[in-house]
């Protein structure tokens, strides 16, 4: 592997992040899969590095899921997203940051759908005044929140609590990178280092003192593939996806997998419970798996977050052999204490897959 | 015209420019040599063996230089500015010398595509992925760690040819059967190694290709995939895992091979661009030089005393691109006679 050369790839896939003032809207689906990341992301960037983040309870859907599940046409999906942007015209921003992948590929690919056709975008417009009466501007910058947390990623790593390094061995632990398909596969030069050889999450992962790790299926879609498994019949080709990945990424011995997508995290993360009990194969130390990770989740972490109050707990690989390596602290007790304290039910052990 | 003995700047000095010189200096002209690099021969200097006789390139050249020993050679050279002049044409070189010459021929040849812009398939990424330069290089010195002793062997063809993404439309001509010959060389150097040629088509129109790609099955075993390259990743061991797809079979293949060989193609050069908007010839839409009649004029120019050879106006095999240059120095030779 040169690196020098995906120095010089990345070199040509830079884009401009703005410092600051965002319109954030949220995913429809990560709360539900990893509650606390959306609402980490909001914490490190507001409350600990001091960013201006505007959210507002009126924005919907983007309609990515319906559109890539081929449920509604992109006109009907430009519709919604036309009324995302007059909400963010009206609160007087003009740079709009996602925190989904898919609304993040959804909004650039309809962008750009506008620049080539703009009697579209027209038509759009009036779809909209029609609907509800707003009016909009386009944003002048667009991000997925992964890109902001890339430009912060040196902030962070000056108030680190603690590094992507083993406790016991010093050495840098091995990161895994899985950057979404829609985050720069339909439009390279829209996502920090482009599609091959992307940086967005390799950039994070080194700030932070781990090494990251290539392997050849690292291109490979993590499993989700929408109509893989949306289709329930389908969802043999979800299982075989993420298989495929494991397979390729285990003789390199990762110590996290780090995402930015709403699905890849979590397909990586339960399908390695599902691979266990079929296969009786683990991809962790021990017989453990390994974690798959939010970079608001790697962020929070190495800023000294208490793992349950980001949400460790729900995911299906224990995350506890990542803290012991890090040397996190963290109190076995507090794992499944819901809000105030309160004790919510401890999930059953699965066979296989050993966990904590 | 003057009384004097015309001279013509022959622009480039591979195979094409030392060719035209060598026969302008025959017919009574002084031909004067501009070469970029530090030494004349051009890409073929760089190839070891040329096909369909696998012949040595290096005999070719050393004859090439033979012929041209008592010609005006400036190596290491580039031209600062061309000019036109009534009845002529004004070179300033990078050494400070002015030249005033009758005609210009462009021999600036082609460069090869850079094949890391084609960034799927690794190269300068991964270390077992080379480019057919970098074979032949290997061919010649034996000297490159990557190429080891390898047990499977991939070539890739029309790695920027056919490539409307990568701004090159057009077929660069002679890499099918360079990948056929390379790989060839591959399994004679390597009886036990498995190769494999991903290609698109075979474009094997000239003498004895077909014989070679016939041989390359028949005789070598070597496997013809008729499908792009997907994607290129990088083992545990440093070999290559590449992904294509099998078009004949219908079917996704996957191996892993210890050397990746991507057959760059042929895109016009960049400095006969320049060299031809100063002096005002036409550059055709696919940024070779463009041709008064792509039929019974191509090693003209639109313009009087300015003329083409090789390929600066398109991919060409090697007796393609001699017989050009001298096909252009008579047309030079014609182009004199008429104007005493």
């Amino acid at each position: 592997m040169i690196y020098q050369g995906k120095q010089k790839i990345w070199a040509d896939y830079q884009k401009e992040i703005p410092d600051n003032h965002w319109f954030y809207v949220r995913s429809c689906i990560r709360q539900n899969f990893f509650p606390a990341s959306e609402k980490y992301f909001l914490t490190i960037c507001r409350d600990m590095l001091g960013r201006d983040i505007y959210e507002t309870e009126h924005h919907t859907t983007c309609a990515g899921i319906a559109y890539h599940c081929d449920t509604i046409p992109q006109e009907t999906a430009m519709t919604v997203v036309a009324r995302q942007f007059a909400l963010m015209t009206e609160a007087g921003y003009d740079s709009l940051v996602t925190s989904c992948i898919t609304s993040f590929g959804n909004y650039t690919e309809i962008l750009e759908t506008w620049r080539e056709f703009p009697e579209l975008e027209a038509k759009i417009r009036e779809q909209l005044w029609k609907a509800c009466r707003r009016e909009f501007e386009k944003p002048k910058y667009l991000a997925h929140a992964s890109d902001l947390m890339y430009k912060l990623r040196g902030e962070i790593a000056e108030r680190a609590q603690y590094r992507l390094v083993s406790r016991a061995t010093g050495e840098p632990l091995r990161v895994v990178e899985h950057i979404g398909c829609h985050y720069s596969k339909m439009f390279p030069h829209k996502g920090v280092g482009g599609a091959e050889y992307p940086c967005v999450l390799s950039g994070m992962a080194e700030a932070w003192g781990g090494q990251v790790i290539d392997y050849p299926e690292r291109r490979h879609c993590c499993g989700y593939g929408f109509r893989q498994y949306h289709v329930k019949a389908n969802r043999g080709y979800s299982l075989s996806n993420t298989h495929k990945k494991f397979e390729s990424m285990e003789p390199f011995h990762p110590d996290l997998i780090l995402t930015n997508c709403p699905g890849c995290p979590y397909f990586l993360d339960r399908w390695q419970y599902v691979i266990a009990e079929m296969e009786g194969k683990t991809y962790g130390q021990n017989g453990y798996g390994i974690p798959a990770l939010t970079y608001e989740e790697l962020a929070g972490l190495v800023l000294g977050v208490d793992p349950w109050d980001l949400g460790l707990q729900v995911h299906q690989v224990a995350i506890e052999p990542l803290l012991d390596k890090i040397g996190i602290d963290y109190d076995p007790a507090r794992k499944y204490l819901g809000m105030n304290e309160k004790k919510i039910k401890t999930p059953g052990l699965p066979t296989t897959l050993k966990c904590c | 015209m003057v009384n004097r003995t015309p001279v013509i700047a022959v622009i480039g000095a591979g195979i094409a420019g030392l060719e035209a010189a060598r026969q302008l200096s025959g017919l009574g002209y002084e031909p004067v040599l501009i070469e970029k690099a530090p030494a004349v021969g051009g890409h073929v200097a760089e190839w070891n063996r040329l096909f369909p006789d696998m012949a040595p390139a290096a005999d070719l050249l050393q004859s090439l230089e033979a012929g041209t020993s008592g010609i005006r050679t400036h190596v290491d050279t580039e031209i600062a500015s061309l000019g036109r002049l009534k009845d002529g044409y004004s070179l300033i070189l990078s050494n400070g010398e002015t030249l005033l010459c009758d005609a210009v021929l462009f021999a600036t040849g082609f460069h090869l595509f850079d094949a890391s812009r084609k960034e799927e398939y690794g190269y300068g990424i991964y270390d077992r992925v080379i480019t057919n330069r970098d074979l032949e290089q290997w061919f010649n010195t034996r000297h490159d760690p990557r190429v080891g002793k390898p047990k499977a062997v991939g070539f890739v063809h029309c790695v920027g040819s056919r490539d409307v993404k990568a701004g090159n439309k057009q077929c660069s001509k002679v890499c099918c059967i360079t990948a056929i010959k390379e790989a060839i060389e591959i399994k004679e150097e390597f009886p036990d190694a498995e190769v494999y040629c991903f290609y698109m088509d075979l474009r094997l129109f000239g003498k004895k290709y077909e014989d070679f790609y016939i041989r390359a099955q028949r005789d070598l075993g070597i496997h013809f995939i008729r499908g792009r390259v997907s994607e290129v990743g990088e083992a545990i061991d440093g070999r290559v895992v590449v992904k294509a797809e099998d078009t004949l079979s219908g079917k996704p293949v996957k191996v892993t091979l210890d050397l990746l060989v991507l057959m760059a193609g042929i895109v016009c050069n960049p400095d006969a661009q320049h060299y031809a908007r100063e002096l005002g010839v036409a550059v055709d839409e696919d940024g070779f030089l463009k041709s008064r009649d792509n039929l019974g004029a191509v090693i003209e120019s639109s313009r009087p005393g300015v003329f083409f050879a090789g390929a600066c106006t398109g991919a060409k095999t090697v007796p393609e691109t001699l017989a050009e240059a001298r096909s252009a120095a008579l047309a030079i030779h014609q182009y004199f006679n008429k104007r005493r």
